[in-house]
């Protein structure tokens, strides 16, 4: 195999005639390649439409949901069916929408671009990832289509709620089904973006060089791999409570229904930050690009998200201080202390627009308006870390605002991220006119449809009700609420519509930003193995270093002197790719 | 390596500490179990990452100053494409349908998923794609 060539594109043609039958001009096109393909910017693309589609999906419950309950006696949907739209909302957003997008859409295609490494450690695994989410979701909205309908205990399949007895049918099967594919689909993922980040980074990208949103996706694989075994493990429970007649969660054989709720949450919590950690990623190098400044504190972001990682794991019980048999005083402590690295966060994402050159794109917008949403879900979040507080308002609707507008925020962030990243891997730009449009309707709609549901909630309207009592002022704010939510449906058709206009239309170049992080060194669409040639790597954004020498980064973890002394790129060239075919020679 | 392993020992020693405080002070077991076994999933890998970093050179990419020549050379072993994840997929959702409508799915479900296994091993060796 050969070691070193210059230049470097002759050395990657080289390799495809040595080895007829690899690459992307050889290999299967059409159907196929989408189905055979192991390269991660197929496989992310795969995810990030889908879980496109998710999002619409469960958009569209949600409209349902909020046209019913436009009016007190809504008579839109029946009892039952608006508890399968509200089971399923759920479900389909935070299962299938929100954690795919992130750490198997944008964080398939991206993190590998920018640790400079050619693809996942596991290929095949990361394609079966794909497999098993497609076939999950699948299977989890194939309720729709059973005789019992679709599965109708709420997201979070309270025991005994949701034991044979009380929700007999095919439908929760097919939930608990779907949930046991997607969890395997997401620690396949976990295991495969911690192994991409510990072994594949290029030569100078030590950990404290990595962007930001690559080391909040580790975190995030991380807390995958410790939160998502215990879920899978307690739907295996559940199905054999319903099916084989074990009592784990029936008080009737000796098990304890609150362990569900133990179990559950201790996979729910830290998946409210596997759901969050990527957004905050996508934010911190959308706000650093377009203020055409380095993050604000780098190595403290670093800190702070470890921190929200570490804390994650022992604050599960914040969702059931109202069961009475949880250790008030410790989870309300630690809740209360997630709030100082994410404020170290806030603080930092300031910190980095501070006296920047400021360029309001889509993509700047859409991050500063996931600031601001993110700070008011955050803010009502510490009320309800607190204990009398969470009595007052546990299950109401103040609740259900607090974490919509944590998940729009995580929204605004994720459409930041299309606009800012979409272009990197379709090679095309978005129109920034319809972007704009977009965001308005996004933003206002968000906090539109949230505000009315603070205000309902602190006036005690209890959550998962389609009907409630005649009351002019319920009625008032709940046609708010829907006003919002159909402003942000809105929004959904203005982003489709860009997608149309601007198919094809303009052209990206290989940074059309100004971006600083080593994704934006290739060119859009990275070739197969991502790059064809790498810059030296002596800060936290070697892009940026390429491209403005004259403004070079201080390096991180340098040791001081030694970072400067060769101009960039002077000695660049790539690895070669021992590739399958290989293997008899 | 040695901030790989840093970062594993640490989240495990916290999670030991915040075990402990957490079952000595409430007695609950099933929060005190997870915990621990929290603190385990970090322990295994880190201590692995932290026995290896003591005992090779660091590499190129763990090297502030390393250049690009130095990671030249054999990155890895990448397959061009593989039917098989699809393949396997497939037979984990007929699998999962064997858990919701009859025991009869499981007939395509294994069968798919041992054509996987072999189809995936002989790729492994011959290498190729499809």
């Amino acid at each position: 195999m050969v070691d070193l060539i210059t230049p470097p594109p002759a050395v990657l043609d080289e390799g495809h005639h040595e080895h007829e039958g690899h690459g992307e001009h050889h290999g299967p096109t059409g159907i196929l390649k989408w189905m055979t393909s192991t390269d991660h910017k197929v496989i992310g693309l795969s995810y990030t439409v889908t879980s496109v589609v998710m999002l619409v999906i469960g958009g569209l419950f949600a409209e349902i949901i909020r046209a019913q309950l436009a009016s007190p006696n809504g008579t839109l949907v029946s009892l039952a069916q608006y508890n399968e739209l509200f089971t399923m909302h759920g479900s389909v957003m935070i299962y299938l929408f929100a954690g795919p997008f992130a750490f198997g859409g944008l964080a398939n295609i991206i993190v590998p671009i920018q640790i400079g490494a050619p693809d996942m450690a596991f290929p095949r695994l990361n394609a079966l990832s794909y497999w098993l989410y497609l076939m999950g979701s699948i299977t989890m909205l194939m309720g729709f289509f059973t005789a019992g309908g679709a599965a109708n205990f709420g997201w979070v399949a309270y025991a005994p709620l949701s034991n044979s007895i009380n929700t007999p049918g095919a439908g929760a099967d097919l939930w608990i089904g779907g949930l046991l594919l997607t969890g395997f689909s997401a620690i396949f993922t976990g295991v495969n973006l911690t192994a991409t980040i510990f072994y594949l980074r290029a030569p100078g990208m030590t950990m404290f060089r990595m962007p930001i949103f690559t080391w909040n996706m580790l975190v995030t694989a991380i807390l995958i791999l410790l939160a998502f075994p215990v879920l899978t493990a307690g739907l295996i429970m559940l199905y054999c409570d319903r099916h084989f007649g074990t009592h784990i969660f029936s008080v009737a054989g000796g098990g304890v229904p609150v362990l569900w709720q133990h179990i559950f949450w201790f996979w729910g919590h830290p998946e409210v930050y596997i759901l969050a950690l990527p957004f905050f990623g996508m934010a911190t190098e959308i706000i650093a690009v377009f203020s055409k400044k380095p993050v604000f504190g780098y190595k403290s972001m670093v800190f702070a998200t470890l921190s929200i990682g570490a804390l994650s794991l022992g604050v599960w019980a914040h969702h059931m201080f109202t069961t009475g048999v949880v250790l008030l005083p410790f989870f309300s402590f630690m809740s209360l202390m997630i709030a100082v690295p994410t404020g170290i966060k806030i603080f930092n994402w300031i910190g980095t627009m501070w006296r920047g050159d400021l360029w309001l794109s889509t993509a700047m917008l859409m991050a500063l308006g996931f600031l601001f949403t993110f700070l008011i879900g955050g803010l009502t979040g510490i009320y309800l870390a607190s204990p009398p507080l969470d009595f007052f308002t546990h299950d109401t609707y103040f609740v259900v605002a607090h974490f919509h507008s944590i998940v729009m925020a995580l929204v605004l962030a994720g459409m930041g991220g299309l606009y800012y990243w979409g272009p990197k891997f379709t090679g095309y730009l978005l129109n920034e006119k319809f972007g704009k449009v977009q965001f308005w309707f996004l933003f206002i709609g968000t906090q539109v449809f949230t505000f009315p549901q603070y205000i309902l909630g602190l006036d005690g309207m209890p959550r998962r009700i389609a009907i409630y009592p005649h009351s002019p002022q319920w009625k008032t704010l709940n046609d708010w609420s829907t006003f919002g939510a159909i402003l942000v449906g809105i929004s959904m058709i203005v982003f489709v519509v860009n997608v149309g206009y601007s198919w094809k239309k303009y052209p990206a170049g290989d940074n059309p930003w100004d971006a600083q992080t080593l994704e934006w060194f290739t060119t859009s669409p990275p070739p197969h193995h991502n790059f064809y040639r790498l810059p030296q790597i002596r800060s936290e954004r070697p892009t940026w270093d390429y491209n403005h020498p004259e403004h070079r980064s201080l390096a991180h973890g340098t040791g001081g002197t030694g970072s400067h002394h060769e101009p960039p790129l002077a000695n660049a060239v790539v690895g070669v790719l021992e590739h399958d075919q290989d293997h008899d020679a | 390596m040695r901030v790989e392993a840093k970062i594993l020992l640490s989240l495990g020693a916290f999670f030991g500490v915040m075990c402990a405080v957490y079952w000595k002070w409430s007695l609950e077991d099933a929060g005190g179990v997870m915990m621990f076994a929290g603190m385990l999933l970090c322990f295994l890998p880190g201590s692995y990452y932290f026995w290896w970093s003591r005992r090779m050179k660091a590499r190129p990419e763990d090297d502030p100053n390393a250049t690009q020549s130095e990671g030249a050379g054999v990155v890895g072993s990448f397959p061009g494409s593989s039917i098989f994840p699809f393949t396997l997929g497939m037979g984990a959702f007929f699998v999962v349908l064997a858990l919701v409508f009859g025991i009869w799915f499981l007939v395509p479900g294994l069968g798919l998923a041992a054509w996987a296994l072999f189809g995936a091993t002989a790729e492994g060796r011959r290498g190729g794609h499809v």
